[in-house]
């Protein structure tokens, strides 16, 4: 995958958990939960689907990797090789 | 499945703020509460009084009164003399724009320094303090605002920008807005900093009475609009004493309390109580991250800990190892509120942080902790404790004439004799709504419970729809009122389903419009609507097509029979079943 594919998909993913949001409204540096409003459950659920997606168990340490757009393709990048 | 009770040792009993339970149930009068308190120096009682000023009087003002944890790294420490300070500049702030006592003030903010100065300025000036839950979506927020009939805000320019400023003219109440971290206001608003910054720093608590409304929280309802439960001056003396009996507060004690003031713990145990007792309390503004608590619990040297299951299943789902790094040696007693912590719950806390984690019970309407395991008793793990000392609880069957008292093993409604100072003085402008809450001398929960041979309660569930999800109790009526605004959706049935996580999560039953058909988008498209609408928290996380909704013969959604079928479980009594799903 390339990283805009796991870029588009982390995005459909984060739409998918919160539909209020628009992929096209969604910036690479906006946070998950501070700027988007994600709330925790959300963040799961959002875990859950990554690994169903994409086969990435993300732990719970490592959920401020995908806190960002940005964040979260670099990490899922290195994740996938 | 049940665990064995965790015995507490003589050095524990003793170590407690509150002995030896048992002998002050027997003695304890709710008049000798009035003696942690200090009471106005020229006649009455002011929650703000108590919980700041009257320590600077005592020679204390240089302790520690609140550390804030910015999200971005940074703190911010408060002592209790520039505590009296900041609060009496909001206090002359909110005179200086017409604000006199009586009138209502609405926060809507995250947990900064601002919102905490705010909610004890704002008591300090007389004025009547309800705090929201900054994540709530506008809907929420108007129907609270009407009901509050609020005269004042404060929030922050994003926030009002987003979800204020479209309607903000349609509240005839609303007459200030006070942005805490704009610097140049928009019309009709007023840039907080500045008007701080002139302010002076000395003001003279309002000589507010007892009996006189301080606290407006708001509450889901099954049905109809939620409920504003008000509390008076008087809970302060609930405050001070259950903070002892059930959190072990005491003066100059490192304390944590979790929750957002946006919901009734974070304002009784997140301001009111810690200040009261003098201790010294943390403030993250952050929301839960697993590193962030553990490095702050150890850093902090936190001594008491006050948190809600949802937050200590996560913890538990990262496992032992993640917090094997940490120092928690500083931590004495943990206690959660919100829901039922699983006695799996319980135990983890004595693995990892070498102290169990001690349920209590209370809700908004009690304005403070009812039933709860105490530091000097023995714990059996899964239940909510005893009753604090001035508190009488009893389960009781509300489905004969007159209440019948359960004896010990049997389920019924959790219900308390009326009487102690922080118990709700109305629903605001509901006086009928009110009343059904009492019943031949009982105050009724609405919680399922069961009391053992021990006289530990034991909660089963909740007798009404009401949906507990991650310690918020949410009003199935208020999630399905948004989803029939969407012009898909014909009928809507909110249930909570069981999750392992969040204690229950919201799911949505919806039957469509003519010319709409289901779809995995329109299922988005309809959360997406909610979700603005309401906010993450309270929005159903899942939206399920139906031709048609299980009603009643007078058309009512048959929710439980929703649940019951979810689940597996009986459906119970279905003779009022008119239309059935399909």
């Amino acid at each position: 995958m390339t990283e805009d594919d796991i870029r588009r998909t982390f995005l459909d993913l984060v739409t998918r958990v919160a539909p209020d949001l628009a992929t096209d409204d969604i910036g690479g540096d906006d946070h998950l939960q501070d700027d988007l409003e994600l709330d925790s459950m959300d963040v799961l659920n959002l875990v859950a689907a990554i690994h169903e997606r994409l086969g990435v168990d993300v732990p719970e340490a490592d959920y401020m990797e995908i806190a960002t757009p940005n964040r979260a393709v670099t990490y899922l990048s290195g994740r996938l090789d | 499945m049940t665990r064995d009770t965790i015995r507490k040792s003589e050095a524990d009993r003793r170590r407690a703020v509150l002995p030896d339970p048992a002998a002050t149930r027997q003695s304890f009068r709710w008049e000798d509460a009035g003696a942690m308190l200090d009471g106005l120096p020229g006649g009455g009682l002011n929650i703000a009084f108590e919980a700041v000023d009257r320590h600077v009087a005592h020679g204390d003002g240089e302790r520690l009164a609140l550390r804030w944890l910015g999200k971005d790294g940074s703190t911010r420490d408060l002592t209790y003399a520039e505590l009296m300070r900041e609060t009496a500049r909001f206090a002359n702030v909110l005179r200086a724009h017409g604000l006199q006592p009586g009138d209502r003030l609405l926060s809507l903010m995250g947990r900064e320094v601002a919102l905490y100065v705010a909610a004890l300025g704002t008591l300090k000036a007389g004025l009547v303090f309800s705090p929201l839950f900054s994540a709530f979506g506008p809907e929420p927020i108007r129907t609270r605002m009407e009901i509050g009939e609020a005269n004042a805000m404060v929030t922050t320019e994003s926030i009002y920008r987003r979800k204020i400023a479209p309607w903000r003219h349609e509240i005839p109440s609303l007459r200030t807005v006070f942005l805490a971290d704009a610097t140049a206001a928009p019309e009709g608003c007023v840039a907080l900093g500045p008007a701080m910054a002139d302010a002076a720093d000395r003001f003279e608590v309002a000589p507010t009475a007892p009996d006189d409304m301080a606290l407006i929280h708001f509450t889901s309802g099954t049905t109809g609009r939620p409920k504003g439960a008000v509390h008076v001056h008087d809970a302060v003396r609930a405050h001070a004493a259950t903070g002892r009996f059930a959190l072990n507060l005491r003066p100059g004690a490192v304390y944590w309390c979790t929750a957002d003031p946006g919901w009734v713990t974070g304002t009784s145990y997140g301001i009111i109580s810690p200040l009261v007792n003098g201790a010294t309390m943390l403030v993250d503004e952050a929301d839960f991250d697993l590193d962030r608590w553990y490095a702050t619990l150890e850093r902090e040297r936190v001594q008491i800990w006050y948190t809600a299951p949802t937050a200590i299943r996560m913890m538990m789902r990262a496992g032992v190892e993640a917090a094997q790094p940490y120092d928690f040696s500083a931590l004495e007693f943990l206690a959660s509120v919100g829901e039922p912590l699983n006695p799996e719950g319980v135990v983890w806390g004595s693995e990892v942080f070498g102290r169990p984690f001690h349920d209590n019970w209370w809700q908004t309407e009690t304005g403070g902790i009812m039933i709860a395991n105490m530091a000097a008793e023995d714990i059996r793990p899964g239940s909510m404790g005893r009753p604090l000392p001035g508190i009488t609880a009893g389960v009781v069957d509300t489905s004969g004439k007159t209440l019948r008292d359960c004896p010990p093993g049997e389920i019924g409604e959790l219900a308390l004799r009326p009487g102690w100072p922080s118990m709700m003085r109305a629903y605001l402008n509901e006086p009928a709504r009110y009343a059904k809450a009492f019943r031949d001398g009982w105050y009724l929960s609405g919680d399922l419970a069961m009391r053992d041979a021990e006289g530990c309660f034991w909660f089963v569930g909740r007798a009404d729809d009401l949906i507990k999800s991650s310690g918020h109790l949410i009003g199935p009526f208020e999630v399905e009122s948004a989803l029939i605004e969407h012009p898909a959706v014909a009928e809507a049935g909110v249930i909570g389903l069981p999750d392992e996580t969040a204690g229950e999560v919201v799911r949505a039953y919806v039957s469509l419009n003519p010319g709409y058909t289901p779809s995995e988008g329109l299922e988005r498209e309809i959360r997406g609507h909610a979700r603005k609408r309401l906010g993450a928290a309270v929005a159903p996380r899942e939206v399920i097509f139906r031709n048609t909704l299980p009603k009643t013969r007078s058309g009512k959604i048959m929710r439980r029979l929703l649940k019951a079928r979810e689940l597996g479980l009986p459906e119970g009594d279905i003779s009022t079943l008119e239309t059935d799903e399909t």
